[in-house]
């Protein structure tokens, strides 16, 4: 299967170049995009037999560093998340077909994006530190592309920018990361490193080198800062490439390292992680309701996804090290479940954003309104999006956050201390996030698609084209199968869990009318099956009665507010506005938000000002300091620029005595 | 045989529900004015109500969209579903593994989900600052009911709400700080769930005070009468909760007879009186609240959830 695989990567690299001729022509982006979604679909069916089949495939070829070879393989875990990758760039192709349309320059985007594909599947086929690293690299670049297409728009650059400081920084870890693990054998074939474990110290240098490095790519605070300006600023497709997929890559280099590489994991390795999980799931859904940007709010929702990912990667951590491999199970079930739930539902989210990016030329919430009259299909999508994303039953988010929960609830049998208080706190932190995302998309949802048209590029939009809807709907009805029949994901897992937890969640699918139970029944069950019955069933009893028995009729009258409506949309709840009690509750403490009112003298015909000011602690308390400490040294260093070369000489002269000298000290 | 004597259970709760959910609302509707010293409305005022409502048209305003009409089954189903759920008279109930403890919270947290939107369909202010302040509460509500059913479910190794009650109803139990802990912070969440005194104030005509009744101002005939049963569900949902996590006594088990189940139904029907009396009395007693001094209430009640949780985390005796 992985030499299947590898012919379809390396067809998406052959279409790259291929694509600079095709981009000049109109008729090339369907070529290009129908090439990727078919090898797309390939990549999946041989990801799914891989997965179902429970075998493994390897393959060396003479590429990378002479004489030694690439190496690369399928297991189950990478399997899973070629699934997860190639649905997402799937449905992003699909897409593709409507949205690229708008492109104005598909020169800039279309030999980025198989590129951008390959980039992403060699990641996660690589079985070597080399073309691991590589390939990351690649992944990084190739991106970077794409966010720095729109290079005139205000800010991208700057995003583009930051986005390759921040990916730099964590290939570095990664590559000191692997550099441990090769020890000094200097051997870097996975399955070398598997063998020969590091020792206990440099394995926890190995789990915060991996936190960083993987870490910054999917987006934990604080390392998050390059995300929510980069993801935006693509080209929307690639906007759910990112935040749905690339995240999601991330999360595979974090599982390979820690739970595969690392060897056995010390007690205490899941404290970073849930701490840093919990913190990134509270503070990126309170960013994400601060924000006016609809892409932007997507993608701080991203960030706080991760967190919740990383929670129960965490507690995965902590059951493995203590030998609880049932519970283990449940919670790397949960993490890998909600990766990939998320994938889905956030792509479907990107995606909508870019239909309506399209059809109105608005990214601003505060100048949409009322599409839901205007694109009724987009909006309706763009709803079960919102409500999967939200954790609401019957879909697939909740499943997900729900088994987080209930590894939660085995966490007692642990033996630290510092475990037993530190995880409910997490789980109420989990549990905030969960609250506040609702409270975020209801947000979204309402500024964007209810109410009444801000601008009038809202009031004029068109619905958007039939082919990207049909995409929008497919990942819409995925959410909802996973949701609803959560037992068949949960067993295609099995293998995963096996190989990185050490066992598996019991058998779901012979469970009576579907259900799950992650442990026993009497403990816990949830059937989303039957939920989402009762619900219609209940619903359609009560519509049908009511309609039946009582009255049907409507009448259509003016808004009634109270008896007094104001005929002018300004008048309506704002993004801002929608967001001022949370931000008083929460803001005040965290983004030290003020709301400034300035009042004019009385008779003056000065308009009243209202201002809110919110803070950024992330860029306060660390990059800007940072900031301000390179250009001092800088400034500093600049001398060194003019000195005469007599100085030049000493300067040499004084490092190789230093040199000498550690050399003569060094034991 | 037992599979459909399960059922005809299951669908006399529903109904039980259904028919009792007004009349608690009525009774204790009835007992603030007696408190006051008025005559109050009779008991069967929300069922007139209700039948007044289904009857008229539905007005709605020019620009109310489809999912506008939708949201009121979609919220009454939700609702339904849920109170459906809790063991009331009867626990072994057929669907109760449909759904735990945490996925009923889910699914009340899907209908105001629902109902926000509905909020801020037609793009009115008052809409949009009732489901503003909506959100808000609910905010910090359901991360604190998270957290009790979290302690609670730590007491009773499970999260199935039928277990729960016959751990609760067994003699291992005992008193314990975290089950009283849990108590209040339900009591409170609870409240703000309702929301009644002091958090909102379900009678209030003045729109700036209301939270619930301005995100649903633009509501009107059968519309209408579906959330205004779905609230009073919900409350009874809350009491039945309440009832059958910290009052457990007469749910009949599985294997029932007939005295044993029209005990229980007995006993169900004084433990609703008394939370609608005790529910009544708390609300004439207190003030309603400024609504940013709300989270400090509902921070309150998190705080007291997270310590139960925390100290069942540390010793199983608590």
């Amino acid at each position: 299967m992985v030499i299947d695989s590898l012919y379809a990567v390396a067809a998406l690299l052959v279409l790259a170049p291929a694509a600079i001729a095709l981009s000049a022509s109109p008729a090339g982006r369907p070529v290009v995009y129908g090439v990727s979604l078919a090898l797309s679909l390939v990549l999946v069916a041989a990801a799914a037999v891989s997965l179902v089949g429970g075998q493994q495939s390897n393959a060396v070829l003479p590429l990378g560093l002479p004489w030694l070879g690439a190496h690369f393989r399928i297991d189950a875990l990478s399997a899973f998340f070629l699934i997860v990758v190639n649905l997402g760039a799937a449905a992003a192709s699909l897409f593709a077909f409507g949205y690229g349309k708008h492109e104005e320059f598909p020169g800039r985007v279309l030999p980025f994006y198989p590129a951008y594909l390959a980039a992403m599947n060699l990641v996660l086929l690589s079985a070597d530190a080399f073309s691991f690293l590589v390939s990351w690299e690649f992944m990084s670049l190739s991106s970077w592309a794409l966010v720095v297409a729109h290079h005139r728009e205000r800010d991208n650059m700057r995003a583009g920018y930051v986005y390759l400081l921040m990916a730099g920084f964590g290939t570095l870890a990664l590559l000191f990361a692997f550099g441990l693990m090769a020890g000094a054998g200097g051997d870097y074939v996975f399955d070398a490193m598997r063998a020969t474990p590091p020792t206990a110290g440099l394995a926890a240098l190995v789990l915060i080198l991996a936190l960083v490095g993987a870490g910054s790519k999917a987006g934990l605070v604080p390392l998050h800062a390059w995300l929510p300006l980069a993801h935006p600023a693509a080209p929307s497709h690639v906007s759910a490439l990112m935040s749905g997929v690339m995240t999601k890559v991330a999360v595979y280099g974090f599982i390979r390292i820690v739970f595969d590489l690392a060897g056995a994991p010390a007690w205490w390795w899941s404290m970073p992680v849930i701490v840093a999980g919990a913190v990134t799931a509270a503070m990126g859904v309170l960013y994400a309701l601060m924000q006016r940007d609809l892409k932007r709010v997507l993608a701080y929702s991203t960030i706080e996804n991760i967190g919740i990912v990383f929670v129960a990667l965490g507690l995965a951590l902590a059951f493995k090290a203590n030998a609880m491999t049932f519970a283990a199970a449940l919670a790397m079930t949960a993490a890998l479940l909600h990766v990939l739930n998320h994938s889905l539902f956030k792509s479907l989210l990107f995606c909508g954003a870019g239909a309506v990016l399209a059809s109105t030329g608005e990214r601003d919430l505060e100048k949409l309104g009322g599409l839901i009259h205007r694109m009724p299909q987009t909006a309706f999508v763009f709803l079960v999006g919102c409500a999967a994303i939200s954790a609401l039953p019957p879909l697939n988010g909740f499943v997900s956050e729900w088994l987080a929960f209930q590894a939660i609830l085995v966490s007692p049998q642990l033996s630290s201390w510092g475990l037993k208080l530190m995880i409910p706190a997490a789980g109420a932190l989990l549990a905030l996030s969960a609250a506040l995302a609702g409270a975020c998309f209801v947000r979204v949802y309402g500024i964007a698609f209810l109410g009444r048209p801000r601008s009038d590029a809202a009031g004029f939009a068109q619905e958007t084209e039939r082919v990207s809807i049909v995409a929008m709907g497919l990942l819409a009805a995925v959410c909802l199968a996973l949701g609803i029949l959560p037992g068949f994901a949960i067993d295609v897992l099995a293998p995963v869990t096996q190989l990185v937890a050490g066992a598996r969640m019991p058998v779901q699918s012979g469970v009576e009318w579907l259900s799950i139970v992650p442990i026993v029944e009497s403990r816990s069950s949830y059937n989303g099956l039957l939920v989402f019955l009762f619900m219609a069933a209940s619903g359609m009893i009560g519509a049908y009665g009511i309609h039946r028995l009582a009255s049907d009729k409507i009448r259509r009258g003016a808004i009634w507010d109270c008896g007094f409506p104001d005929a002018s949309p300004v008048t309506q709840y704002s993004g801002d506005s929608f967001a001022q009690p949370i931000r008083r509750v929460f803001g005040s403490l965290v983004f030290r938000a003020r709301e400034v009112g300035e009042m004019p003298p009385p008779n003056s015909t000065l308009p009243a000002r209202f201002a809110a000011i919110v803070h950024d602690p992330v860029w306060d308390t660390l990059y800007e300091p940072l900031n301000g400490f390179i250009s001092f040294a800088t400034e500093k260093l600049n001398v060194l620029q003019f000195l005469t070369i007599r100085r030049y000489l000493s300067l040499v002269f004084a490092a190789l005595v230093i040199l000498l000298l550690v050399l003569a000290a060094w034991p | 045989m037992a599979l459909i004597h399960n059922f005809v259970f299951q669908g006399a709760q529903m109904l039980l529900v259904l028919l009792l959910a007004p009349l608690l609302t009525g009774f204790v509707r009835k007992v603030k004015a007696r408190l006051l010293r008025r005559r109050g409305p009779p008991l069967v005022q929300p069922y007139r109500d209700l039948a007044r409502l289904l009857r008229k048209d539905v007005v709605l305003a020019g620009n109310a969209s489809w999912l506008f009409r939708v949201i009121p089954y979609l919220v009454f189903a939700a609702t339904w579903v849920a109170a459906s759920l809790v063991p009331t008279f009867r626990s072994g109930l057929m669907f109760s593994w449909t759904a735990d403890l945490i996925a009923l919270i889910a699914l009340l947290g899907s209908a105001r989900f629902f109902l926000a939107l509905a909020g801020m369909d037609v793009g009115t202010g008052f809409g949009g600052i009732g489901a503003s302040r909506e959100v808000m509460i609910a905010s910090l509500a359901e991360p604190a009911m998270m957290m009790i059913v979290f302690a609670i479910a730590l007491i009773a190794g499970s999260t199935q709400l039928s277990t729960m009650a016959a751990f609760m109803n067994s003699p291992e139990v005992g008193l314990r700080v975290s089950l009283g802990l849990g108590l209040i912070a339900l009591i409170i969440v609870a409240i703000a769930e309702n929301a009644r005194v002091p958090v909102d104030n379900p009678a209030t005509h003045l729109e700036l005070t209301m939270v619930h009744e301005a995100m649903v101002l633009e509501y009107s005939g059968r519309h209408l009468a579906l959330i205004e049963l779905a609230t009073f569900l919900k409350l009874l949902l809350y009491v039945s909760l309440i009832a059958c996590l910290f009052a457990p006594w007469g749910i009949g088990a599985a294997t029932a007879d007939p005295a044993e189940l029209a005990f229980g139904v007995v006993s169900y029907t004084a433990k609703l009186a008394a939370g609608g009396f005790l529910l009544a009395l708390f609300e004439t007693a207190i003030a309603k609240m400024r609504v940013f001094r709300v989270p400090e209430f509902l921070g309150a009640a998190l705080m007291l959830a997270l310590l139960a949780t925390l100290l069942r985390f540390v010793s199983r005796s608590f």
